[in-house]
């Protein structure tokens, strides 16, 4: 077909796309999980706290993308960047957030107290009991809040296409644009399997990451 | 639980919540853009209309269809197809909507129709997974009795199956549901109106007041559409097995 | 009123077949406990099973009332008997009230019917009906869900009752409440019913006749006192226990040994015992004083009569020549 020549064609730009992407999906989360995690750890203190926390991130879930930028734009633009790369990564390390803060949040909370009894009782500190039993227990559950978090943002970078951060979603755009299928569909595609790839990838970290002698997590 | 507790514990949340949307108001008023989104008045009421149409569509179509699947996947006879099938239907929920929409495009062209096929495929995904997950943690043993009480299949799914899932389905619901109103601005793109005219031309003509006066709305519409189904959620399910209302 | 003919189950496993029930036959008599006991795997849940159609069997047959389940639609046949699991099995999504009814909706009983038979069967449980109607599976103890469990199954009065280890998941306390209050329940009732365990106390203390089974096999099929007088083979003496002469002390009352003798001496320091005790509980008696003898009473403190070693020890030997 067609799209087959097109993309065999254009692989260079659409290696560059994904380059762009994954810059944008990548530090966002990294900065999320940065962020995110210790947030969610130090939300386990307070239940009040924890509450708030994860109700005012999930009504910034609820809103839409590109409702999103529309909102940081007109920030942003007063320090100059209004458009391009920085709403993006700011709008996706806020939606990366929630998961992982939910999913750091309910992990530590989810580790049986006996454990931490035990912990205490052999003389550990908060924050040795933290590193060598709470969160190489939470990990796994840690971990699927970053893929979750990953694949929602693969689809906030593509609509960032349209305030110009670039990404696959530009194939998507001119393809609307132009009326051209074939870029369609080498979009579509695309970010279609970027986005499995990235799950999987994911899922055998996390897999990889589950400490031995807990059971295997259903994926 | 002590009632009092509990209102308490909840209701804190929605008082940060009232205190940004304050803070954002007077934000707004302040820097003179509130007058510039007003202007637009008209436009707003006329695509939000639009807007809730995509959204009534191609949501009531998708838990019709999600639900009907997701029940479809769960019989005894399904259990060799069902596993495959729930892993395609995950590897096609992470395909970003964007793509999805892409594809519709690409084989229905441009207009509502294109639209609404593909919200529906977007918004049905997660209804068929939460509905299956949900009926298949119901308790073997519980159908067993069910069974052994002399109860017909079609009874056991409708008086024991559902009711014990339905939690978790309008979980699933609530979530799609919420992302298809997110979503539905972006259909402005393949032709199918709504809200999200103010915001790309808004974004295209850097007009900050239209861009916001597109925003704010298809915010604040997601967010009543979340309340509305968590109420469903609250209402809909059993007292029995509503951690919602546990006693 | 049930018979079971060369009744049999077989599945196909990737390791060949498997037997799970062989040519089991055995009668249970209207108004009858019968007990199916043995070690887990031995085919007693799945003959159960197969009395309401749960399981299909390869081969024999079930008459119940002198029809055979064959020629009964399987559903209607099991809204005629009542099935208690050991999970319980109460609906979390539907109140108390409303889980008792659910066979008799199926049936189409009206609403007022049935919320009357269900505060009925409360009585009858002793769980307050103003109390517990209206509550919810997720609100209740393990043994009032248990008692629950049993008023549902009784429901529509079914003649029937399977109960598959239904009292397994409450703690021994409960455990020995809820079966004496079952059984005097049962002494009101005279329901025919099939009881699966493998705690041969249980067995002892509940059955009529006992069916237990090694391997899928009915072994031997007979009341508690003569199973463990005479145990058909090796495998049921060492299942029954080899304190067996002890569990039959619990089978006996007093006052089926007792030498009657209203003026007998009632000693201050000694524990009295009543007609209605066992005899494992004299036995005891008699070891934890030292005694040889002891007086009965009745519930006003008047003398009865005496009990003694020897009079247990020859009603012993009584049963063992018979």
């Amino acid at each position: 077909m067609e799209t087959l020549a097109f993309i065999l064609h254009n692989l260079p730009a659409i290696g560059e796309r994904t380059l762009e992407h994954l810059s944008i999906v990548s530090v966002a989360v990294g900065v999320a999980i940065v962020t995110g995690v210790p947030l969610g750890i130090a939300i386990t203190q307070s239940r009040r706290t924890a509450d708030t926390v994860l109700y005012l991130g999930s009504i910034v879930m609820t809103i839409p993308s590109i409702a999103l930028f529309g909102i940081l734009i007109p920030i942003l633009s007063k320090i100059g960047h209004g458009i391009g790369w920085l709403p993006a990564v700011i709008a996706a390390m806020l939606y990366a957030q929630l998961p992982i803060v939910r999913n750091t949040y309910t992990a530590i909370r989810n580790v049986d107290p006996a454990l931490r009894s035990a912990a205490d009782g052999m003389g550990m500190s908060v924050s040795q009991r933290l590193a060598r039993v709470e969160i190489p227990i939470a990990l796994p559950v840690i971990i699927a809040g970053v893929r979750v978090a990953v694949v929602i943002n693969i689809g906030v970078t593509a609509i960032a296409a349209y305030i110009g951060a670039g990404g696959l979603g530009t194939f998507i755009s001119r393809g609307i644009s132009q009326s051209d299928i074939r870029q369609l569909i080498t979009g579509a595609l695309a970010l279609g399997l970027l986005a499995i790839a990235a799950d999987y990838a994911l899922l055998w970290l996390q897999r990889r990451l589950t400490p031995k002698g807990l059971a295997p997590r259903a994926a | 639980m002590n009632t009092a507790a509990t209102s308490a514990r909840s209701r804190s949340p929605y008082w940060a919540l009232l205190a940004i949307a304050l803070a954002i108001a007077w934000g707004l008023y302040a820097s003179g853009l509130a007058a510039d989104i007003l202007r637009y008045r008209k436009d707003i009421g006329y695509l939000t209309k639009q807007h809730l149409t995509l959204v009534a569509i191609s949501g009531s179509a998708a838990i019709v269809f999600g639900v009907g699947i997701g029940i479809w996947l769960s019989r005894p006879w399904m259990a060799r197809w069902a596993e495959s099938a729930i892993q395609a239907v995950n590897m096609l929920t992470s395909i970003p909507t964007l793509g999805k929409l892409a594809l519709m495009m690409s084989f229905l062209g441009i207009g509502p129709l294109p639209a609404i096929v593909g919200l529906w495929i977007a918004t049905l995904l997660p209804i068929i997974r939460n509905t299956y997950e949900g009926i298949r943690i119901v308790p073997a043993h519980l159908t067993d009795a069910a069974r052994g009480m002399g109860m017909a299949p079609t009874t056991v799914l409708l008086r024991i199956e559902l009711p014990n899932a339905l939690f978790v389905i309008l979980a699933g619901v609530r979530t799609a549901m919420a992302v298809n109103v997110g979503t539905a601005p972006i259909a402005f793109l393949i032709g199918g109106g709504g809200l999200g005219e103010l915001i790309f031309t808004g974004i295209d003509l850097q007009q900050q007041g239209m861009m916001l006066a597109g925003a704010i709305p298809t915010a604040l519409l997601a967010v009543a559409v979340d309340f509305l189904f968590g109420q469903a959620q609250y209402w809909l399910v059993p007292r029995g097995v509503n951690p919602l209302r546990a006693t | 009123m049930i018979r079971l003919e060369a009744l049999t189950k077989t599945y196909a496993t990737p390791k060949g077949s498997v037997t799970a029930v062989d040519g089991v036959n055995f009668e249970v008599r209207e108004g009858e406990i019968c007990v199916l006991l043995g070690p887990s795997g031995c085919g007693k849940t799945t003959t159960l099973r197969m009395i309401n159609r749960l399981v299909i069997p390869t081969s024999g047959k079930i008459y119940l009332r002198g029809r055979d389940t064959d020629s009964v639609d399987p559903v209607e046949l099991r809204r005629g008997i009542g099935y208690v699991i050991q999970q319980i099995g109460l609906f979390p999504n539907m109140s108390v009230a409303e889980n008792i009814g659910v066979v008799p909706r199926l049936l189409g009983w009206d609403a007022a019917r049935r919320r009357r038979r269900a505060e009925e069967l409360l009585s009858l449980l002793a769980l307050p009906p103003a109390e517990f109607a209206d509550r919810y599976p997720s609100e209740l103890s393990g043994g009032q869900a248990q008692r629950i469990g049993v008023a549902r199954a009784l429901a529509v009065d079914p003649p029937v009752l399977l109960m598959d280890e239904p009292f397994a998941a409450l703690d021994p306390v409960n455990r020995e409440a809820i079966q004496d209050e079952f059984l005097r329940m049962q002494r009101k009732l005279r329901k025919t019913i099939l009881f699966v365990s493998h705690d041969i106390d249980e067995a002892v203390k509940m059955a009529d006749r006992i069916a237990i089974f090694h391997s899928g096999r009915l072994v031997q099929f007979a009341a508690p006192d003569e199973m463990l007088a005479k145990p058909a083979d090796a495998f049921v003496a060492s299942f029954v226990g080899s304190d067996r002469t002890l569990k039959r002390l619990r089978l006996i009352r007093v006052r089926e040994v007792m030498a009657s003798a209203v003026d007998a001496r009632i000693d201050a320091n000694l524990p009295a015992v009543s007609p209605d005790d066992d005899l494992r509980r004299v036995a005891a008696l008699f070891l934890e004083h030292g005694v040889e003898s002891l007086t009965c009473v009745d519930a006003a403190g008047r003398a009865l009569g005496v009990v003694t070693r020897e009079a247990v020890a020859r009603r012993l030997a009584l049963e063992d020549s018979q």
